[in-house]
């Protein structure tokens, strides 16, 4: 079976797929144990799979995994664990910014990319830059206050 | 077999080995009691101080088991850390009732606050004998009997109290509440915002394949062949049929997905549904099934005609609409040849469903266990009980454990709805401009002809049960003012052009939308303000409170609607406001909200909404703001942009750009305003502020425009078509 090797998360990793076209979302689930990029909508129009890649918001569920051949993905895994949250992430329990939590992965990966290539963004900027990702449960005004929380941080 | 125990703590996700099926009725697998009756059986001290506390109540982001912590921690004494929740599983947790109706803290949180309170007498009757102190001398407080210090742990820990829930237990005073009131953080929210949460979506058990189903382009189309040769480059791909019920399952994952795409299937032509477009005659026009008069006081249609009253009437509609959870359905099922079935879901109802299938499937109960795994949200029942089905038809067949999940055109497509609602109202206004007559007239789809409970087991040719049901449609058809004549008349139909479920709030968002619109139509009629005009007509101080502040913090400024000064270059301005007593007899709530109307493509902003929110006692703010907060996102969704499409066959707006929802760039500034009410009962809050969410920005927009929106979704095409 073919083999793919890239970066996840700071890591080296070789995974097989029979199919080259195989989205990284299935990769990272099912082949890495990588669960906090979700199946959303396999369209890319829900954010809810949202990794980066080489630093870029990527929609893992429209990515073929030969396209990811050499290259770096960071998931929500990789920015900081329950204990010891990423600073984006502790904006987002700070505020509570969650219910169902399906779309926060997404929101949080989104985010930090946005951060870090403007870390004082104003609220319009990161309405803008998020804008991609859907949340169902209506979290939208959290997210954003965690937003700028963390930008203050 | 495996219970999952969800912590509260959140991190941990853990699994006790050895449980087996079978043992007495009434009791679990594991030896737990499962009476309703029961102290035990829903909480559970340990040598080490820990509380357990087993409920049927699931929260599904809600915030709901972090509340019902808080109540029991309130009565026991026992810090809020020691807690650990575990939800809707039929072996382990007795079933007082199903998720939904915002029955959670009301009914599950109050019952195990009664639980609790019974525990904390009879610890403190064993305190009292050990320490030869009467009772009356003592408290407990942070897990410690006070004076004296021993730990409850030492009375009770790893013990049973074999006590039934005592209804005159006294509950601690609210004036001395220390964890009740409290925005305790929920301990989920951690795991959330890492990745760390095992999702139902996340789950997996050894030996697990992955399913997909492949749904025919007619809802109710027979399968006539199936050519399994069009799949045969995909890997490992079993082809499982059943009458018309046609799934596929895998070891891998997208090799399932991508086999369920590429079969070639054959199906009937089927094309029995109305169409979106023109249902509102559909349903106008469609067979009565049940008529009920819900609300009949004075006379209202002779007062409709007496002279010289100002009469107004006006047809309302809300469309269908998907629950549209932003995870797909999914369950993982394991059906053992020696007879034993085990369901993992995040369906609302784990006992009622696994009730319902065990019927189904002519399994005993006891040999059935329903596991409830954190899912995406759902506010109702969406597509999580027909993915446990299908789950289990395709276990069944291949003999192993199958994991289904939904994919995005399931979802949309597949997934129960709530109904469409068409109301004509008519009211009278008396000489000084108030409301002197008022007629509702409802219709709603029904079932359940035509209406199949769970759309695998009906492909598969399965004998089911009733439809599912829409929930309580008819209430808050009447207006909460002051009106001596009053009807309301509900019509529900012998039939529905797609399954029906309840979703939040059932009927009360239509219902109050056309009420509190047509509140509005006669206040402009009458030339008073909205807020005054509804002010006239109350007398409950709840009320007149909760509409003073929602105004206050809007800057409600009184005057007649529309509003005379326009917004400079293009865009109108506007305000408008709502209010429900919920059910006409729980929460009060006021909704105001600040919009812009752009005249040249017809785009509603809403700017600014506030709410004032009387839910009775608080149990955590926190939790209940983050609950008002997203009534009010989701319901602006609903009522911007939300309408299920259908042509004759089939549901066609099957993804995010067909059934679009609110953008964050839509996001408006929320602010509430929670009124505690230390002295009255807890009331749920999942529900209730997102009843007058679209008739507050109908008002809004008529204010702004002159122009009375009353059809649902506003979309930039109908809000150009109307001015």
């Amino acid at each position: 079976m073919p083999q793919y090797k890239f970066r996840v998360n700071g890591r080296e990793v070789s995974v097989d797929s029979w199919d080259a076209e195989q989205p990284l979302l299935y990769v990272l689930r099912n082949g890495l144990g990588l669960h906090g990029a979700k199946f959303g909508c396999g369209l890319g129009q829900c954010g809810a799979c949202t990794v980066l890649l080489d630093g870029k918001v990527t929609r893992s569920c429209m990515t073929p995994v030969r396209t990811v051949a050499g290259r770096a993905v960071t998931t929500i895994e990789g920015l900081g664990t329950p204990e010891k949250p990423d600073a984006v992430a502790a904006a987002f329990i700070q505020e509570q910014a969650a219910q169902c939590g399906y779309c926060t992965s997404g929101m949080i990966v989104a985010a930090k990319a946005l951060l870090t290539g403007t870390p004082h963004p104003t609220r319009e900027q990161a309405k803008e830059s998020l804008d991609g990702n859907l949340c169902r449960c209506g979290t939208y005004t959290r997210i954003l206050n965690a937003v700028m929380r963390a930008a203050k941080a | 077999m495996e219970p999952i125990l969800l912590s509260r703590r959140g991190l941990l996700v853990s699994f006790a080995l050895g449980a087996t099926f079978g043992g007495r009725p009434g009791m679990a697998q594991t030896g737990r009691s499962l009476d309703a009756n029961e102290v035990d059986s829903f909480l559970a001290i340990g040598g080490d101080g820990a509380v357990t506390i087993y409920t049927s109540k699931v929260d599904v982001g809600t915030g709901v088991a972090t509340a019902i912590c808080q109540m029991a921690a309130e009565e026991l004494g026992i810090p809020m850390a020691r807690f650990s929740v575990v939800q809707g599983d039929t072996a382990l947790t007795p079933d007082h009732g199903g998720t939904g109706g915002s029955s959670g803290v009301p009914r599950g949180g109050v019952h195990i606050r009664q639980a609790a309170a019974t525990a904390r007498e009879a610890l403190l009757n064993m305190a009292a004998e050990r320490l030869k102190r009467p009772a009356a001398e003592l408290t407990l407080a942070d897990g410690r009997v006070q004076p004296g210090g021993i730990t409850e742990a030492s009375l009770i820990g790893g013990k049973r109290l074999a006590l039934k829930i005592d209804p005159k237990a006294p509950l601690k005073e609210p004036a001395e509440y220390t964890v009740v009131g409290k925005p305790f953080l929920r301990p989920d929210v951690p795991a959330k915002c890492t990745g760390r949460q095992t999702y139902i979506q996340d789950f997996s058990v050894p030996g697990m394949l992955h399913g997909r189903v492949v749904r025919p382009p007619g809802l109710q189309a027979k399968l006539l062949s199936v050519d399994e040769s069009s799949i045969r480059g995909i890997p490992d791909v079993r082809v499982v049929r059943i009458e018309s019920f046609l799934g596929v399952v895998a070891k891998d994952e997208w090799a399932a997905i991508r086999a369920a795409r590429e079969l070639k299937a054959q199906w009937s032509d089927w094309r029995e549904l109305p169409g979106s477009d023109g249902l509102e005659r559909f349903v106008r026009e469609g067979e009565v099934g049940r008529e009920q008069t819900i609300v009949n006081r004075g006379d209202a249609a002779s007062a409709l005609q007496a002279n010289g009253a100002k009469q107004l009437s006006a047809t309302y509609y809300w469309p269908f609409q998907s629950h549209a959870s932003l995870g797909p359905s999914c369950a993982v099922a394991d059906v053992r040849e020696e007879g034993t079935t085990t369901i993992w879901t995040s369906s609302q109802g784990p006992h009622n469903l696994r009730k319902f299938l065990a019927k189904m499937f002519g399994i005993p109960a006891e040999k059935m266990r329903v596991v409830f795994v954190q899912g995406a949200g759902s506010y109702g029942r969406n597509g999580n009980d027909d993915a446990a089905a299908d789950a289990l038809l395709l276990s069944r067949a291949v003999k192993q454990p199958v994991r289904v999940q939904w994919m995005r055109e399931d979802e949309h497509g597949w997934d129960p709805k709530g109904p469409a609602q068409l109301l004509d109202v008519k009211g009278a206004l008396d000489a000084e401009g108030r409301i002197a007559a008022w007629q509702t007239e409802m219709w709603i789809p029904g079932g359940p002809s035509g209406a199949p409970a769970l759309v695998g087991p009906e492909a598969a040719g399965i004998p089911q049960g009733r439809g599912q049901s829409a929930g309580q449609m008819t209430q808050n058809g009447d207006p909460p003012y002051r009106a001596e004549h009053v009807r309301v008349l509900a019509r529900t139909l012998k039939d529905t052009p797609l399954r029906l479920s309840n979703l939040r709030a059932p009927g009360k968002i239509g219902n109050v939308f056309a009420v509190e619109s047509f509140t509005d139509e006669l206040a402009a009629a009458a030339g008073i303000d909205a807020l005054e005009f509804r002010l006239r007509g109350l007398s409950d101080a709840r009320a007149i409170a909760v509409l003073q502040k929602a105004a206050e913090m809007i800057g409600w400024q009184k005057r007649p609607s529309p509003n005379r000064e326009k917004a400079g270059t293009g865009m109108w301005f506007g305000r408008g406001m709502a209010y429900v007593h919920y059910k006409q007899a729980e929460n009060h709530v006021a909704i105001a909200m600040e919009v812009m109307v752009d005249r040249a493509n017809g785009k509603i902003v809403v700017r600014r909404v506030t709410c004032a929110h009387d839910c009775g006692l608080i149990v955590n703010p926190d939790g209940l703001r983050n609950q008002v907060e997203g009534n009010i996102l989701q319901t602006l969704s609903r009522t911007l942009h939300e309408e299920v499409q259908f042509d004759q066959s089939r549901v066609t707006s099957v993804d995010w750009a067909g059934y679009p929802i609110l953008r964050f760039n839509e996001a408006p500034a929320i602010e509430v305003a929670l009124i505690d009410k230390l002295e009255l009962p807890p009331l749920g809050a999942g529900e209730a502020a997102s009843a007058p969410v679209a008739a507050a920005l109908g008002n809004a927009v008529f204010d702004a425009t002159g122009v009375r929106l009353r059809k649902v979704p506003f979309t930039r095409e109908h809000v150009l078509a109307e001015v």
